[in-house]
């Protein structure tokens, strides 16, 4: 049996992303994710890789980007305002295709708001805070076990996709100590050109939109380009190698959801109501669904793994006979914006719970119930 | 004939209270005994721009605020830059008349070392180089404590903190502490000073000399952490001054390029001394001490070069 450890969220990635093969991590220190950094720099460089602190998020990210194109799974970590400061670096990443791994463990709301306590105000910020089109995978762990599997499926995804990717948990899960099976997980791996350096473009995408990455010192010309460039990478001011770039760039991450999502469904077979919840609100949710069936009432609990990219279809296939669905979410109604756009054929209510500690099932249950009047 | 000036003592420091008690900061907090003369040293026409840091969250928390001042968080990496805003509003203010222009309203800002060494160090240098008449004290508690323990630039060698862990291979934080004063002296500053909790009236004419003068002044300030560094609560200020004693900490000033060590320490003592009493220092081994030692010898010897003669004299077992 895989070894079990009685650990928190924060740990949990950390472990995760080491098993999926992390060898780099840049950080900086902030609350409430300054734990995993210190966990990986007594952990990392025991299983041989580099952990460095930085001067500050512009520096942690950049770093991770440079080691990244040096060649090794990279990744940093922050919360709410470092995230704001690594915004520029990440878009860089998005331009020029850059894996990488960045576990942002939100805090509650606008500047230092609660340091140590939780919302779920930044999915929005993890999907658009960067400038630019693009789209980005941001995956939303539920519990320690979770965040172990899904941060190493994060730094998989980031690069399989060539793609920076988001690991969205919060400080509620970053203090909730749980037992966490260490399951075996695949490791991290990014494409590898197929054909000779004279040969080689580096952005030239094969049938899956993805273009295979040579690091440097791979013998192969490394261009990192972050204006629009062409598959050679030499900067394209046309419309069209724009258009080319940027829709690709896009597609790259909408048509490969399927490596990305794994939406989950409870007590959803026979359900006329559902609940929509992720990350650690969609505890107390499950709790709700489990309390309303026992009263009667024919509810489940749809949630997803990864918020973004955002799937209608896949929303649609798991939501299925339900006709109304509650948006269940510690914050103002984030994501029932995007669930109410795609289920334009349902009811769906929003029900922004904001808690700084986790919303009740209690809370749940009332919402539920109040509209069943 | 010059009258020799008057040596200030504590009796001239004023009674009146300017940071309140009863705030949230830990037992021995050597940044608390800062903050509190800093701001007697201040008088009451101060503005505080703040930086994100230890002394922020643990001196605003309703109802525990202990600011008296008009005071101004801003975010980790920007407090002088904060500062030059508040600044250069003061000055439009003056010219316009909306406030008269022989008020003398003093704008000070205050970071950690986390965010003057690292993440404010950008800001920090615009401000010097504007010319802003800001007083910017960083209170240097050698890591980034409001989060944990964290390695800043300034966390001096071989010193544990959670990011340097020590084993058989690493032996705490490898590189020696940013030279903080000397890149401030090098923007060429009219007045720049190092303070210490253990020498108070120092720290207070230091403080009263860097707001009176005109442009951008930097005060370094020694700031024990009693979690951070592992000491006992009731040690803060022997710590503090055997830090001065032992030359890991020298107490100067430097006034339009002049140099001057306001603490002279005539024999010092072994920087063992300073060491024993930390628990960030407790995994050395003798030679890493004696490495220690030979680092604080060139660094007196370099500011003795400085000062021209023997101010801070040999180690005297």
């Amino acid at each position: 049996m895989a070894r079990v450890e009685f650990i928190n969220a924060n740990l949990a990635i950390a472990e995760g992303v080491m098993a999926a093969g992390l060898r780099f991590f840049a950080g900086y220190p902030i609350t409430p994710t300054s734990d995993l950094f210190e966990y990986l720099a007594v952990e990392l460089p025991k299983r041989g890789g580099v952990v460095i602190q930085f001067e500050d998020e512009i520096a942690s990210i950049n770093a991770v980007i440079g080691a990244s194109w040096g060649g090794a799974p990279a990744m940093t970590a922050t919360s709410g305002p470092g995230f704001s400061l690594m915004l520029e670096g990440l878009s860089f990443a998005i331009m020029t295709e850059t894996p990488l791994l960045l576990a942002y463990i939100m805090r509650a709301d606008p500047s230092t708001g609660v340091p140590t306590k939780s919302t779920q105000a930044d999915v929005f910020q993890a999907r658009y805070g960067a400038h630019g089109n693009y789209e980005i995978p941001a995956l939303v762990p539920w519990s320690a076990q979770e965040a172990y599997e899904l941060g190493a499926k994060a730094l998989w995804v980031a690069e399989r996709l060539r793609v920076p990717t988001i690991l969205l948990s919060d400080a509620t899960l970053a203090h909730t100590f749980e037992r966490v099976e260490f399951v075996p997980v695949r490791r991290a791996e990014r494409k590898k050109p197929r054909v000779p350096p004279e040969e080689y473009r580096p952005y030239e995408p094969e049938d899956d939109l993805v273009p295979p990455m040579a690091s440097f010192g791979e013998g192969y010309n490394v261009m990192v380009e972050s204006l629009t460039h062409d598959e050679r990478g030499y900067y394209a001011p046309t419309n069209e190698a724009h258009r080319r770039l940027i829709w690709r760039l896009v597609e790259k991450v909408r048509r490969n959801w399927r490596l990305i999502h794994d939406t989950k469904t409870y007590y959803m077979d026979d359900a006329e109501v559902a609940i929509y919840a992720y990350g650690s609100t969609a505890r107390a949710a499950y709790a709700a669904v489990k309390e309303l069936r026992r009263e009667g009432l024919k509810v489940g609990l749809v949630r997803p793994t990864a918020l973004w990219p955002f799937i209608d279809e896949d929303l649609k296939r798991a939501v299925g006979g339900a006709r109304r669905v509650f948006v269940v979410e510690n914050n103002i109604g984030l994501m029932y914006k995007e669930v109410a756009r795609a289920l334009r054929d349902k009811e769906v209510v929003s029900a922004p719970l904001i808690d700084l500690e986790l919303p009740t099932p209690d809370q749940i249950i009332e919402v539920v119930k109040e509209w069943r009047r | 004939m010059s009258t020799k000036p008057k040596i200030p003592t504590i009796w001239d420091i004023p009674r009146e209270e300017l940071f309140a008690p009863g705030h949230r900061m830990c037992q021995g907090c050597g940044a608390a005994i800062l903050m509190r003369h800093i701001t007697k040293a201040l008088g009451k026409d101060a503005i505080i721009v703040e930086a994100t840091g230890c002394v922020e969250v643990t001196t605003t928390v309703y109802p525990q605020t202990a600011w008296k001042h008009p005071w101004l968080h801003i975010a980790f990496e920007n407090a002088a830059a904060g500062a030059s805003g508040v600044e250069a509003a003061i000055k439009a203010m003056k010219r316009k008349g909306v406030i008269p222009k022989d008020k003398k309203v003093k704008v000070v800002a205050i970071g950690g070392d986390g965010g003057t060494f690292d993440i404010g160090l950008q800001a920090l240098s615009g401000m010097l180089e504007r010319r802003h008449n800001v007083l910017y004290i960083v209170y240097d508690n050698e890591a980034y404590m409001n989060t944990g323990i964290q390695r800043s630039g300034a966390t001096p060698y071989k010193a544990w903190t959670t990011t340097t862990p020590v084993g058989k291979v690493w032996r705490g934080e490898w590189r020696p502490k940013k030279d903080i004063m000397g890149i401030v002296l090098a923007h060429r500053v009219p007045y720049a000073a190092t303070v210490n909790p253990a020498y108070i009236t120092d720290l207070y004419m230091k403080v009263r000399k860097a707001v009176e003068i005109e442009g951008p002044t930097f005060i370094h300030a020694f700031s024990p952490c009693t979690p951070g560094w592992r000491i006992d609560p009731a040690l803060t200020v022997t710590v503090s001054r055997l830090a001065v004693q032992t030359g890991v900490w020298i107490n100067y000033e430097v006034e339009n390029g002049e140099f001057r060590v306001t603490t002279p320490v005539p024999k010092r003592k072994p920087v063992k001394e300073y060491l024993r009493l930390q628990g960030r220092f407790r995994h050395l081994t003798e030679e890493e001490i004696a490495e220690i030692q030979r680092m604080v010898d060139e660094e007196v010897e370099r500011i003795n070069k400085l000062v021209g003669k023997t101010v801070i004299g040999p180690v005297v077992e």
